[in-house]
């Protein structure tokens, strides 16, 4: 297990690695041109010159790449051009808001998701089935930003009953008010991550309600409903638990486009703003701590998935 | 070539033909691929012949008609610019169309071409391309995306489908990697090998044939994430030329307006991207039961 868990933390280190090794040199695709795109067509040759000279971009290509790295390591995020401040002082509370958005929106997805696979699963070949399957995934397909603009015009403008921003702008907001701001982004990130997961949850319950220990269950004479609690749901959760952390990446995608229409000074409006001003140092290190904390999530959760399925862990024990 | 290579060949290849016919029928009896067949169609239809069609120049503007409702002059209303909503999201179509189409193709082709290498010749290529398959995977498309297109200037067109085509490619790897890992130890290409055929001719000539399913379903999945992607990254105006009708620009520059209920302008092209999106799903859906039984 501890040889397992070592091998996942190196694979997730080699991963940050190249990640941090794309999005630098993405970046730097057209050599010397930061600059210029960031100067624009007036700048003159000595202020190219000085510019570069101030964000040590005149030194070769792997100097500025490698003393990246080390100020990453160190927590330095570099320092924003657009607004000459430490990048961190950006960064960091923006993506406190978004994991506050982020978790409000995982509370509401994962219990609601599941649960719509289970009632699918029961409901095998009906039309509740059909209705949660198809609805489910056709309404994942539709982006985040259009569910976004379609609930404001419904529940916002049209039936007046939800705020229009993710954030309450006037006196001092209580939690109340903060949770109640939050319904409506995170139901447009629950309609597209909801499809995705409750497939998943509904595959593994058929798999479990056909199983040998089912009916072992059924001919001991549990109820159904028993048995599916104490046995179907502990075995058919393991794979939804998987899929939510590979739902991580798209959940983050979704927030840079939710948090534009609700107006949330998150993660995602900084990026946006980043990319309209060519604010490179906030864009590298917004992405590269987007990337940590989905490899992260993903660690977890294998780590997870190995402690609670028994044959991955005697498998990996060997 | 002697009696027993050939037999190996035409063998697999008459299965082949009664399984695709088998699987023809399948789909025919799909509702959902149906349904999904025929918007996919109808809009196909319209990125054809939706310029014609159209009853208004779509940036023509008429300022003593700004911001109308809905009408028999103008069906889908105007926006703030007096510009015609209807001939907009009629002419609009064929750039989500053709950018999503060509960007998916792309990454299938590259895709498709990495993951048949992987899958046949395995070793330090297939362990290389796989670390950077989960390198990339763990950014998110979106932000990749955004980072591409920002580091090439790249407010045009092609470059999104580039980019897009680039970012998706992985995947499609992912997939033709597993399916040829299979393949590849069957005997057809043993006896491909012994005919000492030349690498290139057993990878597109013998295995690509037999795994053409999966890449299929992965080209209709993939196409849906491209519609996905390509209106997103317009709304957030990266990615397209201004003023362009793509329906996701549209729905940025007009979307505001719905707080004083001029909805018409921002609710048409979110139903076309919706139905556009739900369309090509319904296809893979149908697809991906029909390959799996």
């Amino acid at each position: 297990m501890k040889k397992y868990i070592l091998n996942r933390l190196g694979l997730s280190v080699v991963t940050i690695f190249i990640v941090a090794t794309i999005v630098f040199f993405l970046t730097r695709i057209l050599p010397g041109n930061v600059a210029r795109r960031y100067l624009g067509r007036s700048a003159t040759e000595e202020d190219l010159t000085k510019f570069n000279a101030k964000f040590g971009l005149d030194e070769p290509l792997f100097t500025q790449f490698y003393s990246w790295l080390g100020d990453l390591l160190t927590g330095d995020l570099g320092t924003s051009m657009a607004f000459n401040k430490p990048a961190s002082e950006l960064l960091l509370p923006a993506i406190g808001y978004s994991s506050r958005l982020a978790l409000m929106s995982f509370l509401i997805i994962v219990p609601l998701s599941i649960a719509g696979g289970i009632i699918a699963a029961m409901n095998r070949g009906k039309l509740v089935d059909r209705i949660l399957t198809v609805g489910g995934l056709s309404a994942a397909v539709i982006p985040e930003f259009v569910w976004a603009v379609t609930l404001i015009l419904v529940f916002g403008v049209t039936l007046e009953v939800l705020p229009v921003t993710a954030f309450p702008t006037r006196g001092d907001p209580s939690l109340f008010s903060q949770i109640e701001h939050l319904i409506l982004p995170s139901t447009a990130l629950l309609l597209v991550l909801f499809g995705y997961i409750a497939r998943i949850t509904r595959a593994s319950v058929i798999e479990s309600l056909e199983s040998d220990y089912m009916r072992t269950a059924v001919l001991k004479g549990l109820s159904r409903r028993r048995a599916v609690v104490t046995h179907v749901l502990r075995n058919a959760l393991l794979p939804s638990i998987a899929v939510i952390a590979s739902q991580v990446p798209y959940l983050v995608g979704g927030l840079v486009a939710v948090e534009i229409v609700f107006n949330y000074p998150g993660f995602g409006t900084i990026l946006r703003d980043a990319v309209g001003g060519r604010d490179y140092a906030v864009l590298q290190s917004g992405v590269m701590l987007t990337s940590l904390v989905i490899v992260l999530f993903q660690l977890a959760a294998d780590i997870l998935f190995a402690v609670l399925n028994p044959r991955i862990r005697s498998r990996i024990s060997e | 070539m002697n009696a027993s290579t050939s037999v190996v060949r035409a063998k697999s290849n008459a299965e082949r033909k009664t399984i695709r016919a088998e699987r023809l029928k399948l789909l025919r009896r799909n509702k959902a691929f149906l349904v999904g067949a025929v918007i996919l169609a109808f809009w196909l239809f319209i990125a054809a012949f939706g310029s014609m069609i159209a009853p208004h120049a779509y940036n023509a503007m008429d300022f003593m008609a700004v911001s109308k409702k809905p009408s028999g002059t103008y069906f889908f209303g105007t926006n703030k610019l007096g510009q015609d909503v209807f001939s907009r999201v009629l002419v609009g179509t064929q750039l989500i169309v053709w950018m999503s189409f060509t960007a998916t193709a792309l990454g299938t082709i590259v895709g498709g071409t990495l993951g048949l290498a992987a899958g046949y010749f395995k070793g330090w290529f297939d362990i290389i391309l796989m670390r950077l398959l989960e390198a990339i995977s763990a950014i998110p498309v979106l932000i990749v995306a955004l980072l591409a297109i920002a580091a090439l200037d790249g407010q045009s067109s092609g470059i999104t489908v580039g980019v897009i085509g680039f970012v998706f490619a992985p995947n499609i790897a992912r997939t033709v990697r597993a399916a040829v890992l299979s393949e590849a130890e069957l005997e057809y290409v043993a006896a491909a090998r012994l005919r000492a055929e030349r690498t290139p001719h057993i990878l597109f000539k013998e295995i690509l044939p037999n795994v053409l399913p999966p890449i299929i379903v992965e080209f209709t999945v993939r196409l849906g994430y491209a519609i996905f992607a390509i209106a997103t990254l317009s709304f957030l105006g990266a990615g397209v030329e201004a003023g362009s009708p793509n329906w996701g620009s549209q729905i940025s520059e007009n979307w505001a307006f719905i707080f004083s209920n001029i909805w018409w302008p921002t609710l048409f092209p979110a139903a076309a991207i919706a139905s556009l999106a739900v369309s090509v799903n319904l296809i893979s859906d149908g697809l991906l039961e029909v390959f799996e039984v």
